[in-house]
């Protein structure tokens, strides 16, 4: 029998996991195969983000009217000359007011129906939903007395926020009927329904979008026109609202069962029951599916450019086609890839704090 | 119940194509004088010939094309909606309905005449394809291109023409293909191809777009005849005839020396042939179905096509191509009209 | 959710009371409406190019096409067919979806696992990688990729090399590539032999665990063997394969493989774009599982790695599976986005060059439209089968 006769040592105390020291001990060097990773990522970081850092910020040149301003970095000039063509495209100088009214009521309703809690929300949404899409359209487009605007003069900015808020507003309703059809009864509508929602998901959106601007006109008589906007907001809307319908069959799916059956049982017909009970809780638990779609399709606009529209990303595409402004593709494309950045990723934190928000425990 | 889900999704499967009507097919002068302004379909940009400058306007020789048209038709040059469009939607577009008229740099071919529906009015451009080389090649002839990588846009005649060139001299070449002109200029200006391939007007309209325009050259080989020219749909002869029309009006009034700026002064002239041009006495405008003055409008609003020519595309404007085979007959070129009477 | 009601039935029977017939006649109505519909698109389609003298049909494939394409996976010139021009266009998307689809899987499973590392500085590079990348039109970034990046690439004489065997210039990446010889169809065979082997050890392996609990390294003999024994072929039967080693000769290097910088570009855009969404799964897929299976794991005395390979990633793949189906669906169907770069894929060649060559719309966008339709049931197929696999292990 062996007996140790010598007391162990005390083992130290445990490393502190406290204080910044801890904090990097315990988050980054706490085995020999982390701190190499950790001093691995962190060289890679700074050998690629320096000359990054130093070309768009440190050498960037920021004012100036033409190329000459720029010497060495980056050259923000070619954005800030042309920063009001990025945003309005050729609407009519004198005009743009216009578009900032509806920039204006836009920015108004977001702050107004986003936070959690706000005074008069309904009237809100009914605002958003009857006064602002008139007003809009009549501001941008021009008639009741203001001087029409000719869609081919949309452009930039403008364009791509038109596109996008048409398009999911449009595609919200088709997508709702398209999963309820798909989860009917009925097996014809059920199957016309899931055919449709099947095939338009199926094909890339820029062979749709191809069709809707030069065969749409081949499907209707010689006589009826569609304005070259409209046809391209047709074929968003039709790929759309398929996606759409994906995304709210999911909320209908997590209904549980016995919310039907106790809406049948109290005598409620399909469309009061759809109404008043199933859609307001499937809705709501999709909102944040909505979103990311939403965001789907804001990044989806920029394919108009094929089509011949000018988008955001086309008119500074077009811009980086200028004599006078040769050479600043890198300017261009980071400064479009930050604004639609910007765009979306407030719209993904936003979604990800509905999620939280809406998590009322219909998952289990 | 399942009533509502139906006719929910029957719903939504119709609206989108509901807009469907069965109203008498009208006639292209009609509609476009109805709707008050004439659709045209123009090049996304070509300086020269059509490209809209910093204010959105569109300029050029293509645009001068429609604006002429829209002056014989609707008395207004300015009553004209351009559509930009690239070269692989720009049939498509005129097929459909979507556009009046297409004057966008196209060639005049067989095919493109008998079987896609379409009828060439004329030629208000003769060109020919060309070689675009940097200068630092040193290369002198398209003859020394073996090998070569070349730059060319999607869908146009030069595609077929390349391909034909360097087939007829045994030698290869990798096409890179881009949608627009200012793609394949600027996979140019940084050296994805070799050369670049292409209308000639096109190659000078595209040189002023390098960053030094005097690094590159236009080699002096021209590989195929390429008429340009405003195109309509078959099945309206009065249409057909009234673009046709139009540009021979611009080429009758450079014969006859008229102007934008003298026509006023001649409208005294008792020079028949300046009467019945100006609409003062004979046909008139009657046999197109237009206003007597339509010829007028069109010198008046927009020029004679000596003028539309140096102002867009000679020397007026920085392509400074000379007249060459596009003078008039009597001065050595080959631009000739029938005569108006 | 069963609709009849077995209430008495009311005293006057009209037909429309019963939710069965009702049913009946309002599907019929449907259908009649959306054939009516079909109907007329179909007959104004008709009339229209009859009246503007459009050819229809589609004789046209077997027309000569009159143009070159850049690349071309089967032999192919300007002699060849319309119809032909459609395999070729065809053979490139799939090329780039393939090849996009694997490179995206990888970066996007180091991703996802390297989110939930617990190395700080590791698991916000990947963070911010997945934020930046996801929130960017993929078409942004493929031109970014094309006209901002590659544009920098010095030319064919300033190529950057790798011991003069691999170039890098603004026409592409010029990689050699084998020729084979006579007697070179051996390590094929011998390529084939190792495989099948390799797949009778594992079997052996998996049944000797069960039976004995014995493991064997079955990862590193397959790596010996899958690489032995075609290398052992290669010196029997007289090493019978050469390198061609791409050479700048007159304007461009000719000999290799040339990876074209339209290809590079479309490829990197998408593998980045879809890799910060499979990312994005893997990190929910792993999150899903239970951390009583990881406890479990490390109380019965496995290691890290072995727990990560054993218990989660097999149960977090079932959760993975289905989005990355579609992730995979989107990668084809994005990878049309390569018209607006010059790579001839499908959409490029066949929807754009042969389109405005012989003017038939409607025929080729309808053949375009239903092979991609055609591409992502094939898709979800393959997916789907891969997934029931999947769920057997479940039990």
């Amino acid at each position: 029998m062996i007996v140790n006769e010598n007391p162990v040592a005390a083992r130290p105390a445990p490393a502190s996991n406290r204080g910044i020291w801890g904090w990097m001990r315990q988050k980054l060097f706490s085995s020999p195969a982390n701190t190499v990773l950790t001093v691995v990522t962190g060289w890679l970081l700074y050998i690629g983000l320096t000359p990054v850092i130093s070309w768009s910020f440190i050498e960037a040149d920021w004012f100036g009217s033409d190329r000459s301003a720029c010497d060495g970095g980056a050259c923000w000039v070619f954005i800030t000359a042309r920063i009001e063509q990025f945003i309005y495209g050729f609407y009519p100088e004198d005009l743009r007011w216009r578009v900032d009214l509806v920039f204006l009521q836009t920015g108004l309703l977001l702050l107004w129906l986003m936070p959690q809690s706000m005074p008069g929300k309904k009237w809100g949404v009914i605002y958003a939903l009857s006064i602002f899409p008139i007003s809009s359209f009549f501001l941008l487009s021009g008639g009741l007395g203001l001087e029409m605007v000719d869609t081919h003069k949309w452009g930039g900015l403008m364009l791509t926020l038109v596109l996008a808020l048409v398009g999911i507003v449009a595609a919200l309703p088709f997508g709702v009927l398209l999963a309820l059809g798909r989860r009917s009864e009925m097996p014809v509508i059920r199957f016309f329904c899931t055919t449709f929602i099947e095939v338009w998901r199926g094909v890339p959106l820029i062979t749709v979008l191809f069709m809707a601007s030069v065969m749409l006109p081949l499907f209707v008589p010689e006589e009826v026109v569609f304005d070259k906007l409209v046809r391209a907001l047709i074929g968003i809307v039709m790929f759309q609202s398929a996606y759409m319908a994906e995304v709210v069959r999911g909320g209908l799916q997590a209904i549980p069962r016995g919310q039907y059956e106790a809406a049948a049982a109290m005598g409620l017909g399909y469309w009061k029951m759809m109404r008043l009970v199933i859609l307001p809780q499937a809705l709501k638990m999709v909102i944040p599916g909505i979103v990311n779609t939403f965001i789907a399709l804001f990044k989806d606009t920029s394919l108009v450019l094929i089509i011949g529209l000018f988008d955001l990303l086309a008119i500074v595409q077009a811009g980086l086609a200028d004599p006078k402004w040769l050479g600043f593709a890198i300017e261009g494309y980071v400064f479009a890839g930050f604004v639609f950045w910007f765009f979306c990723f407030s719209m993904s934190r936003y979604s990800q704090s509905l999620e939280k928000r809406l998590n009322t425990g219909h998952k289990a | 119940m399942r009533k509502a889900t139906g006719l929910a999704a029957a719903l939504a499967l119709t609206t989108s194509f509901s807009v469907i009507s069965s109203a008498q097919a009208a006639s292209t002068l009609e509609s476009v004088q109805e709707r008050g302004y004439l659709q045209c379909g123009v090049n996304t940009g070509l300086p020269g010939f059509s490209s809209p400058d910093d204010k959105g306007n569109w300029k050029g020789m293509d645009v001068d094309t429609c604006r002429a048209v829209a002056a014989a038709t609707l008395g207004d040059a300015d009553k004209v909606k351009f559509i930009p469009l690239t070269a692989k939607e720009r049939f498509t577009a005129l097929q459909s309905g979507e556009i009046d008229v297409l004057s966008r740099n196209t060639t005049w071919t067989l095919t493109r005449d008998s079987s896609l529906g379409l009828n060439f009015a004329g030629v208000n451009y003769y060109d020919g394809q060309g070689f675009l080389v940097s200068k630092n090649l040193g290369v002198k002839s398209a003859l020394e291109l073996d090998g070569a990588t070349v730059c060319i846009q999607a869908g146009t005649t030069s595609e077929l023409n390349l391909a034909d060139y360097f087939r007829q001299h045994k030698m290869e070449y990798q096409p890179v293909v881009f949608d627009t002109s200012d793609q394949t200029i600027s996979g140019f200006e940084a050296g994805r191809c070799d050369m670049l391939t292409s209308d000639q007007s096109q190659l000078y309209a595209l040189r002023i777009k390098l960053k030094k325009p005097d690094s590159a050259m236009v080699l002096p080989e021209v590989i195929s005849k390429e008429p340009l020219g405003p195109v309509v749909r078959q099945g309206d002869d009065q249409w057909f005839n009234i673009v046709k029309w139009s540009l021979f009006a611009q080429l009758n009034a450079e014969e006859m020396g008229l102007t934008s700026a003298n026509i006023d002064s001649q409208k005294k002239s008792d020079n028949p042939a300046v009467g019945r041009f100006i609409g003062k006495e004979g046909i008139k405008g009657k046999g197109l179905g237009l206003a007597d003055d339509w010829a007028y409008q069109i010198v008046k609003q927009v020029g004679n096509y000596g003028e539309i020519f140096e102002r867009n595309v000679g020397e007026g404007s920085p392509l400074k191509i000379a007249r060459g085979i596009n003078a008039l007959w009597n001065q050595g070129g080959i631009q000739y009209a029938p005569p108006i009477r | 959710m069963q609709e009849k009601h077995t209430m008495p039935a009311p005293a006057r029977h009209y037909f429309w009371n019963d939710p069965d017939k009702r049913a009946l006649v309002f599907q019929i109505i449907v259908t009649v409406a959306i054939l009516g519909l079909a109907f007329v698109v179909v007959e104004n389609t008709l009339s229209n190019l009859e009246k503007r003298g459009i050819t229809t049909g589609f004789d046209f494939l077997s027309q000569e096409s009159g143009f070159g394409i850049i690349q071309s996976l089967v032999e192919y010139d300007e002699t060849h067919s319309f119809g032909k021009t459609f395999i070729v266009g065809l053979l490139n998307t799939i090329l780039v979806s393939v090849l996009g689809i694997i490179l995206a899987t990888v970066v996007g499973f180091l991703v996802g696992v390297g989110r939930l590392s617990n190395n700080w500085l590791v698991a916000r590079v990947c963070g911010a990688y997945v934020e930046i990348f996801r929130n960017i039109p993929l078409l942004l970034q493929i031109l970014f990729w094309y006209f901002a990046v590659l544009r920098t690439l010095p030319s064919p004489r300033q190529s950057l090399d790798l011991y003069d065997t691999f170039f890098l210039n603004i026409r592409g990446l010029y990689i050699p590539a084998p020729i084979f010889q006579e007697g070179a169809i051996w390590i094929g065979v011998a390529l084939l032999l190792a495989i099948a082997s390799v797949w009778v050890i594992k079997r052996w392996a998996e049944q000797r665990q069960l039976a004995s609990g014995k493991t064997f390294p079955v990862f590193y003999t397959a790596a010996v063997i899958v690489i032995g024994l075609p290398l052992l072929a290669w010196f029997m039967t007289g090493q019978p394969v050469h390198w061609e080693v791409p050479a700048l000769k007159g304007f461009n290097f000719r000999g290799g493989y040339a990876v074209i910088p339209e290809l590079c570009a479309l490829l990197i855009a998408l593998t980045l774009y879809t890799a910060s969404y499979i990312a994005e799964n893997v990190r929910s897929g792993i999150e899903a599982v239970n951390k009583g299976q990881t406890e479990a794991a490390f109380a019965l005395g496995l290691p890290k790695s072995r727990t990560m390979q054993l218990v989660i990633i097999p149960q977090a793949m079932r959760v993975i599976i289905p989005p990355l189906a579609s992730q995979y669906m989107n990668l084809i169907k994005n990878s049309s986005l390569a018209t607006a770069v010059g790579y001839p894929d499908l959409v490029a060649v066949f929807a754009g060059t042969t389109l405005n060559q012989t003017g038939q719309a409607v025929e080729i966008i309808l053949i375009t439209m239903s092979v991609y339709l055609l591409m992502s049931l094939l898709v979800s197929l393959l997916m789907n089968m891969f997934n029931k696999k999947m769920a057997l292990a479940e039990r």
